[in-house]
């Protein structure tokens, strides 16, 4: 609340800047602004930018950080009764002072003796940090606002190039959007690889790359040491890998035969009816795929594959019989023919854009040798599409191995090394999401070998993406 | 220059000798243009390909009005005129090329060897296998110079076996004037070639199903003097083979290549007869007009 | 050559040989028998899509449309004041009240164990018993006095005027039992029970009983969510752009941040939702499940689609307008806010328009950020805890009633609603302004 408050007097405090710094420039025109270097406008916002703009990160920073600068003051010092708690209950004891003093809600332990008073030590000790800091802050703003004008509005006369200054102060700012898309994939690769770091404190990063059996079990004590867990992630790779591959078996041949249909047969009308709808498709949320999964297509072949079973039962085939009738929803199957529809428009739309950039001339030139257009397509359009093709399908699989929430509603918990699609798998995905979400006790390895698992699809997805872009880059310029 | 030619003469005093067409049930048609046909060569040659009344549209717009022609066989046919006349479109009725535009609509009768090109029972792929193009950028395919060659032998099922078809890909080689330049590189891409070698792959592939007629459209227009002047002999030697029409914006190519030469103007067809006199003695005036350069 | 025909079918020539001609000819219907195969197949892809799509929203939207329609009962409800302790309005047993009024209606009397009573609430929502709680606390003095009360029946009780709970399983398997069917036949049939269209669902905000549960809360933080997720994303994303695009030089650094925002669009959304985690909420403290860190979270993840459609609206603009305005005497920045970016701006805004209804139905990382805890009412600001639509489906798909199996496709139709709004008010912008150079 104070923060919108300080922003919205700084925010007049600029304007005020900027009727100042133009009336300034103005005066000194003699009111014939065409004396002037830069139009009017510019010296205002020179001068509202210098008083605003600072001040508004001073501003920005402290609503970002402070909280944090509260929290490191406050736990500076810790008299005798909390220092004899654990770690994790001291953590619990500072963010209830904190909440208590905030007027939020804390945790529900409660505090007794000599803990009890030093809670409410805290407890007040907190409301004054949490006051100074928030004032000084402001202070601080208001000062650098004060000092950003002061030092601005001299400076504007008749020769002072107020345009390129502000212009100056645009191309950082916008140069400051651009860092972002990099701070952001910075940002991913450091976090990653900070909780994986301290995953791999803990697990062996050979075990968990290579181990085989995978049941994340964190200590029932605190001091019991993690390794009554096995965090061999193998299985998942494998479930991921199954799912993918049914995945790409459904929307591969799909996707690139409606899009050949599309480029090469295809006339106007049906393109603009059948486009849309393909894009319509695209567009569905995959948790909406998850519940068509787990709600439809899960029992539909549950009962198929049961009825299956149940005429073969009891012929020579009985073994598979019996194992037939106990297949459960979750099988790998349902998740991949599903992600294999999720992607068949994803697939459909790049091989479409691929095909149609093969050169007409090619076209042309095997129609006038007295081709059909399949034999056009098939011999030359395809060969010269495929490094494209190639590029696509590799998109569609990294797009596969990240996708969460259709197996997470339609796929299974279970850890199994198998092939067999009626089985039920998990993947990289659903157990990221099974460990964060629940009872979470942040540090532990379990919550931790999330992170690790994070990494790794990070860097498969990447790696396949690199991939895919080097191949299209490489056979572009076998058409030039 | 004195026409010496006395099938040239009776052109001049305006009668019309009768053709030589094999089937002489068709009868000499109402020509629409107004110069009366030529013969064709100086040798008496027979009509190839036989044009009447070709109206072609893209959409509402018209692009070719009433245009007819004969084209002789074994000889080089030459249109000229200048940019968007028409003489492209005209050259890609004869290989209904224009089916592949959606928007173009071709009216008329356009016969090769008496049958109409465009009749409902002709197909499509079986008459580009008798009539081959090479166009103006070259194209081939991003396949090995081997495989360009043997495209279309496969597809139309001519070599049934290996060596049948190494032996056509090494004839139309050769008779494109490239089998010297690639024979010891057939399995590399034809994409790396040189344009004016390109343009010889293209030549070689369009061979290489044995066609009747050959159409060329613009083939020079991308390549450097030296390149033209290579394909501008292979042209003149393949004349002695083929049926060939060739399209083109520079009249001096015409002049040298071509024996019959037909002008083109707004998509009309203005004047044809062989290329000497075209170029020497033109009936009409906007054939003077752009042949001495105040158009075009 | 000259052999065969042009013409397959036209009457043969008299020269050449007769197997030849039919070798040609039985090559001829083989190439185009496969020709005819391999569109076949084309047309077989598209109509496989086409079902799936058919298939897809169908199955939603019949498992979804019963939710549409509730039924609600009507008792007049006597407060008798034995039962209400005035210093104790939050401990009273308001739904034994509501039962006995039903009761009263039903006219039946509650034995003593109670065991009537207890099957008789199993058909009323406890709603009827807040709403009393409410009423009494705004006004003690109709203690004592008979107020009508309107509310849902409970869920099974909706299931079985569906048609979801028949009469026709055998007794065990079902939810209610034989006696608390008739009750509910006798109360349609005078009145007392009523079936109407379900206003609670858009009125009201989750909850553990599935008659009582709504999509508000998740509406309202989706709505929160968006609203960050575009102020972040959208001015940060084109800025970015025209920078990338007009004013920065073609060297080495600009070609590694152009690969790395190609990369960053391609990475899966859930690696999104652990920065997220790891950066916002436990470096930074920014509160947990709030529709602030799922903005933010969205934003980070829908910067590079926003970069990458700005920079291609701004390719299509022909580099004649940026010499027009140089030639005028423009600077480079007057250049692009005055001339560029505004004839950019169709493309610029379906771009982000489509951003943002791809992150209103991303679910996987506000999964990881905490969204998937139960909030029970509307999120208080930017700060509050709060659930979206599509993390409400997911909750929902894993609750076990199966009242709320119908109430999840509902969602789904809800937010499908809003992504097709989405989806067509671009495709309508692009239509209307877009323009061909």
């Amino acid at each position: 609340m104070l923060t919108w408050l300080s922003l919205l007097f700084l925010a007049l405090f600029a304007l005020a800047a900027f009727l100042l710094g133009r009336g300034r420039a103005l005066k000194a025109a003699g009111g014939a602004s065409v004396r002037l270097h830069s139009l009017p406008n510019y010296y205002g916002a020179y001068a509202a930018l210098w008083a605003g703009a600072p001040a508004a990160l001073l501003l920005l920073l402290g609503a970002v950080f402070g909280g944090r600068i509260e929290e490191a003051v406050l736990q500076a010092e810790r008299p005798a009764a909390i220092a004899s708690l654990t770690p994790d209950r001291q953590d619990v004891f500072f963010s209830d002072a904190r909440a208590i003093a905030a007027k939020e809600s804390p945790s529900e332990v409660v505090y007794e003796g000599a803990l009890k008073t030093a809670l409410d030590a805290k407890v007040a000790e907190s409301a004054k940090i949490t006051a100074t800091v928030r004032y000084s802050t402001i202070a601080l703003a208001a000062l650098v606002a004060l000092i950003g004008a002061l030092l601005a509005l001299p400076r504007v006369g008749l020769e002072f190039r107020a345009r390129n200054r502000v212009e100056g102060w645009i191309n950082g700012l916008l140069i400051a959007c651009s860092v972002a898309a990099v701070l952001t994939t910075l940002g991913i690769v450091l976090s990653l690889v900070w909780e994986s770091w301290r995953f791999f404190q803990s697990v062996n990063p050979l075990a968990f790359l290579f181990g085989t059996e995978w049941s994340p079990q964190i200590a029932m004590r605190a001091d019991q040491v993690a390794s009554s867990g096995a965090f061999g992630a193998v299985p998942l790779f494998a479930g991921t890998f199954l799912i993918m591959l049914i995945a790409m078996l459904v929307a591969a041949p799909v996707g690139l035969y409606s899009a050949i249909y599309l480029s090469e047969y295809a006339d106007r009308r049906v393109r603009s009816v059948v486009k849309p709808l393909l894009e319509v498709l695209a567009g569905v949320p995959t948790v909406v795929y998850g519940f068509f999964a787990a709600l439809t297509v899960g029992p539909l072949f549950r009962a198929f594959f049961n009825a299956i079973g149940e005429g073969m039962a009891g012929g020579p085939l009985d073994g598979i019989a019996q194992y037939l009738m106990q297949v459960q929803n979750q099988m790998a199957l349902v998740a991949g023919v599903v992600m294999g529809i999720m992607l068949i428009p994803f697939v459909s739309s790049l091989s479409d854009d691929i095909i149609n950039a093969v050169p007409q001339s090619l076209r042309d030139g095997s129609y006038a040798m007295g081709a059909t257009k399949s034999e056009t397509v098939k011999k030359v359009i395809l060969p010269a599409a495929l490094p494209g093709i190639m590029a696509a399908m590799l998109l569609a699989v990294s797009r596969a191995v990240g996708e969460t929430m259709i197996v997470t509603m339609a796929a299974g918990l279970q850890a199994k090394l198998t092939a067999n699609p009626l089985d039920t798998v998990t993947t990289v995905t659903v157990q990221i999401v099974t460990l964060l979400t629940g009872d979470q006790e942040f540090d532990s390895p379990k919550t931790l070998s999330a992170f690790g698992l994070g990494l790794t699809l990070f860097v498969v997805t990447l790696a396949l993406n690199i991939i895919a872009l080097r191949i299209v880059q490489k056979y572009r310029e076998q058409y030039d | 220059m004195t026409v010496t030619n006395p099938n040239a003469l009776a052109l001049v005093q305006g009668h019309a000798m009768p053709t030589q067409n094999r089937d002489a049930s068709v009868a000499a048609p109402v020509i629409h243009t107004a110069v009366p046909q030529g013969h064709g060569t100086v040798e008496t040659r027979e009509f190839k390909i036989r044009a009447r009344d070709v109206n072609v549209f893209y959409g509402e717009k018209q692009a070719l009005f009433d245009v007819a022609l004969d084209i002789p066989a074994k000889s080089v046919t030459a249109f000229i005129g200048p940019s968007g006349c028409g003489k492209s479109t005209f050259l890609r009725c004869i290989n209904r090329m224009n089916d592949t535009i959606p928007s173009a609509r071709v009216q008329g009768s356009i016969e090769i060897d008496g049958a109409d090109v465009n009749a409902k029972s002709v197909d499509p792929v079986v008459l580009r296998s008798r009539v081959g193009m090479v166009f103006q950028k070259p194209n081939p395919f991003p396949k090995t110079i081997f495989e360009n060659v043997a495209y279309g032998p496969k597809i139309h099922g001519l070599a049934t076996r290996k060596d049948e078809l190494e032996s056509i890909v090494e004839s139309s080689l050769k008779k494109a004037g490239l089998w010297n330049e690639v024979a010891d590189r057939l399995h590399q891409p034809g994409t790396g070639l040189s344009g004016g070698q390109q343009q010889r792959l293209v030549i070689a592939r369009a061979i290489a199903v044995s066609p009747e007629v050959i159409l060329m459209d613009e083939p020079c227009s991308a390549l450097d003097p030296i390149a033209t002047a290579k394909i501008e002999e292979l042209i003149d030697e393949l004349r002695s083979q083929f049926c060939i029409v060739i399209v083109t914006h520079s009249m001096a190519q015409a002049a040298r290549v071509s024996q019959k030469t037909a002008f083109f103007h707004l998509g009309k067809l203005v004047e044809s007869g062989p290329t000497e006199e075209m170029f020497t003695n033109p009936r009409d005036s906007r054939t003077q007009d752009y042949i001495t350069g105040r158009f075009g | 050559m000259t052999d065969a025909a042009i013409n397959a079918g036209a009457a043969p020539r008299e020269q050449g040989p007769r197997p030849q001609l039919s070798a040609a000819e039985a090559r001829l219907k083989k190439r185009y028998r496969s020709e005819m195969w391999f569109k076949a197949q084309g047309i077989a892809a598209i109509v496989v899509a086409m079902i799936f799509l058919v298939v897809l929203v169908g199955r939603i939207v019949a498992q979804g449309y019963t939710t549409f329609e509730t039924h609600s009962i009507s008792v007049p409800v006597y407060l008798n004041p034995d039962r209400i302790d005035r210093t104790a309005l939050d401990g009273v047993n308001y739904d034994y009240i509501v039962a006995e009024a039903v009761m009263k209606k039903l006219n039946i009397q509650d034995d003593d164990l109670g065991t009537t009573s207890g099957k008789v609430m199993d058909l009323v929502s406890r709603d009827l018993g807040f709403q009393l709680l409410d009423k009494i606390k705004a006004d003690p003095s109709v203690i004592g006095k008979t107020i009508e009360v309107t509310g849902p029946v409970k869920a099974d009780a909706d299931l079985y005027f569906k048609g979801e709970i028949k009469r026709s399983t055998a007794e065990e398997d079902r939810k209610l039992d034989n006696q608390q069917l008739a009750w509910l036949d006798q109360l349609e049939k005078d009145g007392t029970v009523k079936g109407g269209f379900n206003v609670g669902f858009f009125t009201k905000s989750d909850s553990t009983e599935p008659e009582q549960a709504g999509v508000l809360g998740a509406v309202v933080g989706s709505a929160l969510m968006l609203v960050i997720t575009a102020l972040i994303a959208v001015p940060v994303g084109v800025l970015a752009a025209v920078y990338l695009e007009e004013f920065a030089p073609k060297n080495r650094w600009t070609d590694v941040i152009e690969v790395n925002i190609n990369n960053l669009a391609a990475v899966p959304s859930i690696v999104y939702g652990l920065l997220g985690l790891a950066l916002f909420i436990n470096w930074l403290h920014v509160p947990r499940s709030s529709p602030l860190v799922g903005g933010l979270v969205l934003a980070l993840m829908a910067l590079p689609t926003v970069i990458i459609a700005t920079r291609s609206a701004l390719k299509a603009v022909p580099p004649s307008i940026r010499e027009a305005a140089l030639g005028v005497g423009a600077s480079r920045a007057q250049t692009v806010f005055h001339h560029v970016l505004p004839l950019a701006m169709p493309g610029v805004m379906t771009g982000a328009i489509l951003s943002l209804a791809h992150a209103l139905g991303e679910t996987a990382p506000l999964l990881m950020i905490g969204m998937v805890s139960f909030v029970p009412g509307v999120p208080e600001g930017f700060t509050g805890a709060s659930t979206v639509l599509p993390v409400q489906v997911f909750i929902w798909e894993n609750a076990s009633e199966r009242a709320f199996h119908e109430r999840t496709a509902a969602a789904i139709l809800v937010l499908l609603v809003f992504m097709i709004v989405m989806n067509a008010a671009a495709v309508i912008l692009r239509r209307r302004f877009e323009r061909r150079w």
